[in-house]
């Protein structure tokens, strides 16, 4: 394929991801050096108030917004170097934190709150994705063909929920009057709030994450399964492998690249957690660094948006997603490199 | 043969993997339900101790509201049917009476006017027949049953409106995406240039990126639009924020980069050979696309699509950023619902307003379950 045709094919996409992606990245990279604020003067205002025979004025220096022509506060945008990051981090606070060992005074910053949060999300998850995929490909697989259907459906369900109403249907399960907490009350004999404390609301999260991921990990390594050699696996029955063998010498390096594949895209998707906090409506217990950067977004009673402050907390989040994934790229640069 | 009885797995291990399975079923498939169910009693009932009370819902019957033995007969003959005619009628339908070429668009027509018909079908027609009939036979209702919350959030609280705006946003980044994903899947697919090769792995990094990213670079621009269009555009430049369509692009533009890479995969499973071949009769590479590839590309393109799809009706961060309150889409709408759940009837029509917002997806894998597994197989998998 010539070069023309080729860019004439790939142009439409590449130019949308030019506008609409690395356009993006590189204003917020811009922004997150910039602050823009409104323009302030300080004027002397004397304001004078009727009186018995003399007015009684009173001079004073107040700070005003600058109008311009269009009768408008005039915005101003300075650069302030890496201001914004030092206030998202607060450098100074979490060293002091972390010099005398004070591990919850860091954790009340909301960054590294949310930073501590999405890191173990992730690795946590990882496992427990794949182990659950895995398992659950291999019983069905294992199941009479007719009612494979059925259960590929039944599967699929957590998967394809829109995340914020599935986290929503768990939430209602397990908030203060629902069924599964008034259950483990009555098994229990104490009173339970699963919302009340942070490490229950993470829990709940890492099992609805599990929930709703795993599927996806299943129907991956359930197709995975269909091309299994049968001829390595009968030759390693005549040589007497067991089960567990057979899975681990056979199966799984066959699934091999389809479990990196899997944990790549779980990589991605789960640093970048986030409809869990809004379904759960857990901001004020747990924060993942999406949701950071979400919460300075939103216009605050005023209307405003702390836009440079989101600037530098998405700039973070993307050096930890690129720092996770520098391993998984030089992977396929070499592959590339061998394939040439 | 010897080895078929030790491929046999022994009673044990049977037992475990049905127990394992029955688990996982109810695991995956409960909170749906339950969600479901709640939300079809009065909030006495939703919220009861008991589960049976939930499920029977006294409250709801004592106000008169149940379904009789007939109407959950008919309603469960009704889905077995409408889920049987889905999967057997419709697509012989489609394939009958789409034009050559225009398979997708059959569908889309298709499924619609499907879901048109079961809602008047089930929530127009019926009722009022089966109250006739019950009447008539002096039945009894025997479970609570009321659909006074899908009334109050459909009607009443006009959840229609974002239903319609989460259908154009999200049609409109399935067609956008994949119309613009085929051509750059495709060419992606043939050349095995360097150039190529930068373009997916810059593509995998875009898609590791988290949204909000890229949300904060839209924000300024696009509130602002208005002032930097204006020497374009003049005075009829629009303020892109709370317009679907800019809303439209950022999804389809975040879409990008996951449609090509699987498309891509797709491509690659199409033989060379074929284009080749066109390409030696005289065609251009454009017309070896649409002469040749097209008509072979469905399977594929069905199941890239399904992935726009979900991540156009499923997304909340762009669209409650992005959208002002009169374009907002389902997902963030019941965001809404959040601030005034002070009541359990609020929560209970938020439990209704999510329902509602399950049920087109689930009709979705119903219809779609052999294309997302065979789609999987073919696209992910080999990529």
């Amino acid at each position: 394929m010539k070069t023309r045709t080729f860019a004439a094919f790939v142009a439409p996409s590449v130019v949308m991801m030019l506008v609409f992606i690395a356009y993006p990245l590189f204003a917020v990279l811009v922004g997150s050096f910039h602050i823009t604020q409104a323009v302030f003067e300080t004027v002397e205002v004397e304001t004078c108030t009727p009186g018995f025979l003399t007015q009684t004025c009173v001079t004073e220096t107040k700070a005003r917004p600058v109008l311009g022509e269009d009768g408008r506060i005039l915005q101003k945008t300075s650069f302030v170097g890496l201001e914004n990051y030092r206030n998202v981090i607060q450098p100074a606070a979490a060293w002091a934190a972390i010099a005398s060992a004070d591990w919850r005074g860091l954790m009340n910053i909301d960054f590294w709150k949310a930073l501590r949060f999405t890191l173990v999300f992730t690795f946590v998850n990882l496992p427990l994705v794949i182990g659950v995929g895995l398992l659950l490909a291999l019983a069905v697989n294992a199941t009479v063909r007719s009612i494979r259907g059925p259960l590929i459906f039944v599967t699929l369900l957590p998967f394809i929920i829109t995340p914020v109403i599935g986290a929503l249907s768990i939430r209602w399960l397990f908030v203060g009057d629902g069924i599964l907490t008034r259950g483990m009350e009555a098994w229990t004999g104490t009173d339970i709030a699963m919302f009340a404390q942070g490490w229950t609301i993470e829990l709940l999260m890492y099992f609805y994450r599990v929930w709703h991921v795993a599927p996806f990990a299943f129907v991956i390594f359930y197709a995975g399964l269909q091309s299994v050699n049968q001829d390595a696996v009968e030759a390693a029955v005549i040589d007497g492998a067991t089960r567990f063998q057979r899975l681990w010498y056979i199966v799984i390096p066959h699934l091999m690249p389809l479990i990196v594949f899997v944990a790549l895209i779980h990589l991605m998707d789960c640093y970048r957690v986030f409809e869990e906090i809004v379904g759960f409506r857990a901001e004020a217990h747990v924060k993942s660094l999406q949701y950071l950067t979400y919460e300075f977004l939103r216009p605050d009673e005023a209307g405003n948006r702390q836009v440079a402050r989101a600037s530098a907390s998405s700039m973070l989040t993307m050096v930890g997603i690129v720092i996770l994934l520098v391993p998984l790229l030089r992977r396929t640069w070499r592959q590339h490199r061998g394939t040439r | 043969m010897s080895d078929a009885r030790a491929l046999r797995r022994p009673a044990s291990l049977n037992a475990f993997i049905a127990t394992g399975l029955v688990i996982w079923c109810i695991l995956a498939a409960f909170p749906i339900l339950w969600v479901a169910v709640m939300s079809v009693k009065v909030p006495l009932d939703s919220f009861a101790a008991k589960p049976w009370d939930v499920i029977r819902g006294p409250a709801t019957l004592a106000q008169g509201k149940g379904l009789t033995f007939l109407d959950i007969l008919v309603i469960l003959g009704g889905l077995v049917l409408a889920g049987r005619l889905a999967v057997t009628l419709l697509p012989r339908l489609v394939r009958r009476a789409s034009p050559p070429g225009w398979l997708a668009l059959g569908w889309l027509v298709g499924a619609a006017a499907f879901g048109a018909a079961f809602v008047v079908a089930g929530f127009v027609l019926l009722p009022p027949v089966l109250r006739a009939v019950n009447g008539a036979l002096g039945l009894s209702p025997m479970i609570g049953f009321t659909t006074e919350h899908y009334r109050a959030v459909w009607v009443e609280n006009a959840f229609w409106r974002n239903f319609v705006n989460s259908m154009q946003v999200t049609l409109g980044v399935t067609a956008i995406s994949l119309t613009v994903g085929t051509l750059a899947g495709y060419a992606l697919a043939r050349a095995g240039s360097v150039l190529a090769f930068w373009i997916l792995i810059i593509a995998l990094i875009f898609r590791a990126l988290p949204h909000s990213v890229l949300v904060t670079g839209y924000l300024p621009v696009f509130i602002n639009s208005a002032e930097w269009l204006r020497p374009v555009l003049g005075d009829a430049a629009p303020t892109l924020y709370g317009q679907p369509l800019a809303v439209i692009a950022v999804l389809v533009a975040i879409n990008q980069p996951f449609t090509i890479w699987m498309l891509r995969s797709f491509f690659q499973n199409i033989p060379a050979e074929l284009d080749e071949a066109a390409r030696v009769d005289g065609c251009t590479h454009f017309q070896a696309f649409r002469w040749v590839i097209m008509p072979v590309m469905w399977p594929g393109v069905i199941t890239t699509g399904l992935f726009s799809f979900l991540l156009g009706y499923n997304d909340f961060l762009v669209t409650s950023l992005l959208l002002d309150q009169s374009n907002m889409t389902m997902v963030p709408a019941i965001a809404g619902y959040f601030n005034r759940e002070t009541t359990t009837t609020d929560q209970v029509e938020a439990v209704a307003a999510a329902v509602s917002i399950t049920a087109p997806l689930f009709l979705l894998v119903m219809v779609f379950q052999r294309q997302i597994v065979s789609g999987l197989t073919a696209g992910a998998v080999k990529g």
